[in-house]
This record gives structure tokens, C-alpha cells and sequence, in this order.
């Protein structure tokens, strides 16, 4: 479903931030993407949605070069796609309800679709009696949590999480990623970047290990080993 | 297509209301704004009846000796009317010129007497030229200089004003130059404030407009918002800068009891009844500036932070 595809990214200042990365993500697949912060995780998330675009190399993305989308085609194209970030990055004056909803206004879903949808899924992450609730009301758990139903809310075939849980404490990490892990049963592919050793041992799931811009290791049922 | 349209503008209701903090603010600018432009208006619409005023106390009077016939005089007072500079010709003929000083000088008998004692009119006919711009009066003492009708022209006023008229010329046309300059100015000045105003208000956006592309709105979704936004920004500001010109209409004659401190004399013009009768043509021009200024603004501004 994802290829990348001999992908270098290599900054004007001359800084490689990857340097011939290949591999594959097959549809329902859950792979972690783990590194030291720098490693190149982020850039490699950053170049799958389009953000920047690889110095070398092609991505591929079902039926897109992602490599090649213009300005214009990349909203239609993130449609398919769910993002959680570490920082969560809500829209601060939309309460969760509405953040929810966004994804799907977007798209143009039609208004019935969406009241009938954004509170199943608020419920769905636990979050069904803080619907009303802005971002600044919310806890760091919670305001994760209104972020990761709005990347699913639309039904995408594929959800990146990158270090959705960097800023929590281990119990709402925990909890977060059980939530990935339910989302991922459901039939969606998952793309977790993350640092954190005790989440990887805890999946048991495919690891893409990166180092300095490469990938040293790539294993199904990995573990957290860097060198 | 009309899905995203609603949705568009009731997003752009709603934001407009949930960052009342910064679109107060916003209106509140844009409503200074507006208020200066109207105050330039009225600045240039008093100059130019002040102008026009001076213009039209300025002539010049071409006398005939006595025994000019008439035909002569209105054979002249003709093609002085083909010329391109002249606006209006008025013939006074010796009879009338007689009848007027008569009248100017009725509480006067000493000298009633003695125009009756002289038995004859001693007044020369006159022809009373204006015209259109006070700098051609040169052009047309000059033409009738050169069209050899010494015979029947005793003098020309303008050989003896001169001085007095090319000054108020070169008057004139410095405030009406000066004017407009300044109006250009000053309405740059107000336009570049509304589109700074605005542009501010988006920058406290940006990461906003990052997260909505993240989640995959388009650029019209993103943007449309904004410049509903701006719409309501500039309609109310209009409305706002109407209310507070209309409460300056009303309030000053309250606050000068001397009506003419506030309205600026000028014969037959008063601004306080030119803002009344073009009240809905002023508060027009202000709504379409206000919106246009600010949707424009907030088009351009949201751009920026569309680029990836």
C-alpha cells in the first residue's frame, strides 16, 4: 500500500536527513518507525503526507506518487489519511466536537453523517461527556485522544502517529496506544513513530529501526535495539 | 457545492464570534479607517466648493466707449463665446450699467442729482467675461489685445487685476493639487492599516491554517472562512463609521451654539446638508471599501500560509 522507494532528503544546507530508505507497508499492517530524536522519524512522516517533498526517490501511496502532488491535489489526497502529532495540534478555539468534525466538513460529508458519526467516536476514545469541551478544558490525555478520533473519524485506510505520546504520562500512554491497537484491529493501517523503548516491546508488532538518516534494521515482531 | 458554501460561511460567523477578542479590535480599526476616508471626502468636497466659490468672484470687464454700437459690442460678446476657455459672457449694456449704480447708490441723493444734472448717461456698456479656469485670462485679454478693437474697447479690467488674479490662479490650482496629493496620501495611509489590521488578526492564525491543511482542507475551505470573516469585519465598520458620523452631525450644532463655527460658511453651501442629502451614497461607498478592503485583505494574508 506504501512504497518508499530509494528516498533521500537531503536540506539545502547540505544536512542528509535520510539517505536511501526503502521499504513497504502492507494494508492493515501496524509498523513502528523508531530512532533517537533526529534519527530522521519525523522526516520520513513529513515527506508520506506531502509537507516536504524527497531530494531523491518516489513515495507511493495506493493509487498516488506522493512525490508528485501539487499544492491543490494534496488536501484531497490527506483525506485518506488520519495524523496524530505530539503535540496534538487541535484547532484551540473549536471545541472537541467540532475538531472532530472538521475532518469530515472538509470532505463535504453531508451534515446528517456527521451528527451521527463524531459522537460515536468521541464515545469510541471515552471521550463522550467532554464533547463541548475546547482544547485548553481538556487534559494532555484527552486532548490526544480528540485527536486520534478525528483521524479516524473519516474512516482512512491509513492513520500516522507521530510520537502521539511523547508528551503524556505512561498511564494516558498506555491507554493511547491500546487505542491504536483497537483501531488497527478494525482493518486500518498504522504508522506509529515514536522513541518510546516501552510502547515497542509492549506491541510485539513490525519495527522499521532508523539510524542517522538509514534504516538498519527492519524486523517483524521487533524490539527496541539501537546501538 | 452548496454544502461547503453554508458550511463556509457559518464557519465564518462562528469564528468571527468565538475571536471576539480580535475582531473587535479588528473593527475597530477598520471603522477609524473608514471615518478618515469620509473625512477626506468632505475635506475635498468643501475645498472644492471653496474653490469654486473663489472662481466665480473672479471675471473680467471688458469697456466700450460711448459711442460703440451695440452690434459691435454683441458681435464680440460672440466670438469671445466661441472661445474654448470661456465659461459664460454677460453684456451690460450703458442703460443697465446706469440703472445698477442708481440703485447702489439710492440712499445716496448728492449723487442721484447729479447723474440727472448731467442729463446724459455717462456710463460705458460692459461685457462681463468669466471663465472656466482662472489661469486662461491671460488668453483672453490677450485675444482681445490682438483682434485691433482699440476703436471700440476702452479698457480691459484684467490689465489692472492681474497681479490679484494669476496669484488667486496659482492658489487654486496649488490647493487642488495639494488636495489631492494629501487625499492620496492619507487614503493610502487608512488602506495600509485596515490590510495590516487584518493581516495581523490571520498571522495569530497561522498554525490554525497549518493544521487545517494537515487534515486535509483545501485552500477554499480554509480561506472562504476568512473572508467571510472579513466581510462582516468591514460591513460593520461601515455601519459603526456611519453612526459615529451621523452622531458628529447631530452632536456639533448642539456643542457650537454659533451654527457657522461648524459649517464652514461658504454661500450656498453647507456640509451638514451635503452629508444629509448623500447620506446613502457616503454610507454605500463605505460598505463596498470596508468589505472590499478587508475581503481582499484577508485573501491575500490567508495566501501566505497556504503554501504547504
Amino acid at each position: 500500500m506504501i512504497v518508499f522507494q530509494n528516498i533521500s532528503k537531503i536540506y539545502n544546507g547540505g544536512s542528509v536527513a535520510l539517505e536511501d530508505i526503502n521499504f513497504k507497508v502492507n494494508p492493515r499492517e501496524f509498523i513502528s518507525i523508531v530512532g533517537r530524536s533526529g534519527a530522521g522519524k519525523s522526516t520520513i512522516i513529513r515527506l508520506l503526507i506531502g509537507e516536504e517533498k524527497p531530494s531523491k526517490g518516489r513515495i507511493f501511496f495506493r493509487e498516488y506518487e506522493v512525490n508528485k502532488l501539487s499544492n491543490s491535489q494534496l488536501p484531497a489526497f490527506r483525506r485518506h489519511i488520519g495524523i496524530v502529532f505530539q503535540e496534538f495540534r487541535l484547532l484551540p478555539t473549536k471545541n472537541a466536537y467540532e475538531n472532530v468534525a472538521f475532518a469530515l466538513e472538509v470532505a463535504g460529508r453531508p451534515q446528517k453523517e456527521i451528527d451521527e458519526l463524531v459522537p460515536q467516536v468521541l464515545d469510541m476514545v471515552g471521550l463522550g461527556d467532554k464533547m463541548k469541551n475546547f482544547p485548553n478544558e481538556l487534559s494532555g490525555g484527552e486532548k490526544q485522544r480528540v485527536a486520534i478520533a478525528r483521524a479516524m473519524v473519516h474512516r482512512p485506510e491509513l492513520i500516522i502517529a507521530d510520537e502521539p505520546t511523547g508528551n503524556l504520562d505512561p498511564f494516558n500512554t498506555r491507554e493511547i496506544v491500546n487505542l491504536l491497537l483497537k483501531i488497527n484491529e478494525l482493518g486500518t493501517t498504522l504508522i506509529l513513530a515514536t522513541h518510546d523503548k516501552e510502547i515497542i516491546n509492549m506491541l510485539g508488532k513490525r519495527v522499521l529501526t532508523i539510524d542517522k538518516g538509514r534504516v538498519i534494521r527492519d524486523e517483524e515482531k521487533g524490539k527496541y535495539i539501537l546501538i | 457545492m452548496f454544502t461547503v458554501l453554508s458550511r463556509i460561511v457559518h464557519l465564518g460567523f462562528k469564528n468571527f464570534w468565538r475571536n471576539i477578542l480580535v475582531s473587535t479590535a479588528t473593527v475597530a480599526v477598520l471603522t477609524l479607517s473608514l471615518f478618515v476616508f469620509a473625512g477626506l471626502v468632505f475635506a475635498n468636497v468643501v475645498t472644492q466648493n471653496l474653490i469654486n466659490y473663489v472662481k466665480d468672484k473672479i471675471d473680467i470687464s471688458v469697456y466700450f466707449k460711448i459711442n460703440s454700437p451695440e452690434d459691435e459690442i454683441l458681435n464680440i460678446r460672440q466670438s469671445l463665446e466661441k472661445l474654448p476657455e470661456v465659461k459664460s459672457v454677460e453684456y451690460i449694456s450703458a442703460d443697465q450699467a446706469l440703472e445698477i449704480f442708481k440703485a447702489s447708490h439710492a440712499n445716496d441723493p448728492s449723487i442721484n442729482q447729479s447723474i440727472s444734472e448731467l442729463g446724459t448717461n455717462p456710463l460705458e456698456a460692459s461685457l462681463n467675461v468669466k471663465a472656466k479656469d482662472p489661469s486662461k485670462y491671460v488668453t483672453i485679454a490677450g485675444y482681445l489685445d490682438s483682434q485691433n478693437l482699440s476703436q471700440y474697447i476702452d479698457n480691459v479690467s484684467y490689465s489692472k487685476n492681474q497681479t490679484v488674479i494669476d496669484r488667486l490662479a496659482s492658489l487654486i490650482s496649488n490647493v487642488n493639487r495639494g488636495g489631492i496629493i494629501l487625499t492620496i496620501i492619507l487614503a493610502l495611509i487608512a488602506g495600509l492599516v485596515m490590510f495590516n489590521t487584518i493581516w495581523l488578526a490571520i498571522y495569530s492564525n497561522r498554525d490554525e491554517i497549518g493544521i487545517m491543511r494537515v487534515v486535509g482542507a483545501s485552500n477554499f475551505f480554509i480561506r472562504g472562512p476568512y473572508i467571510v470573516q472579513g466581510i462582516i469585519g468591514g460591513a460593520l465598520a461601515s455601519v459603526l463609521s456611519l453612526i459615529f458620523l451621523l452622531i458628529l452631525f447631530l452632536t456639533a450644532p448642539l456643542v457650537y451654539k454659533n451654527y457657522g463655527y461648524f459649517d464652514i460658511s461658504i454661500p450656498n453651501f453647507s456640509l451638514t446638508s451635503y452629508f444629509y442629502l448623500h447620506l446613502g451614497q457616503i454610507f454605500l461607498y463605505q460598505l463596498i471599501l470596508g468589505v472590499l478592503v478587508a475581503a481582499v485583505s484577508s485573501f491575500v494574508a490567508v495566501r501566505r500560509y497556504l503554501r504547504n
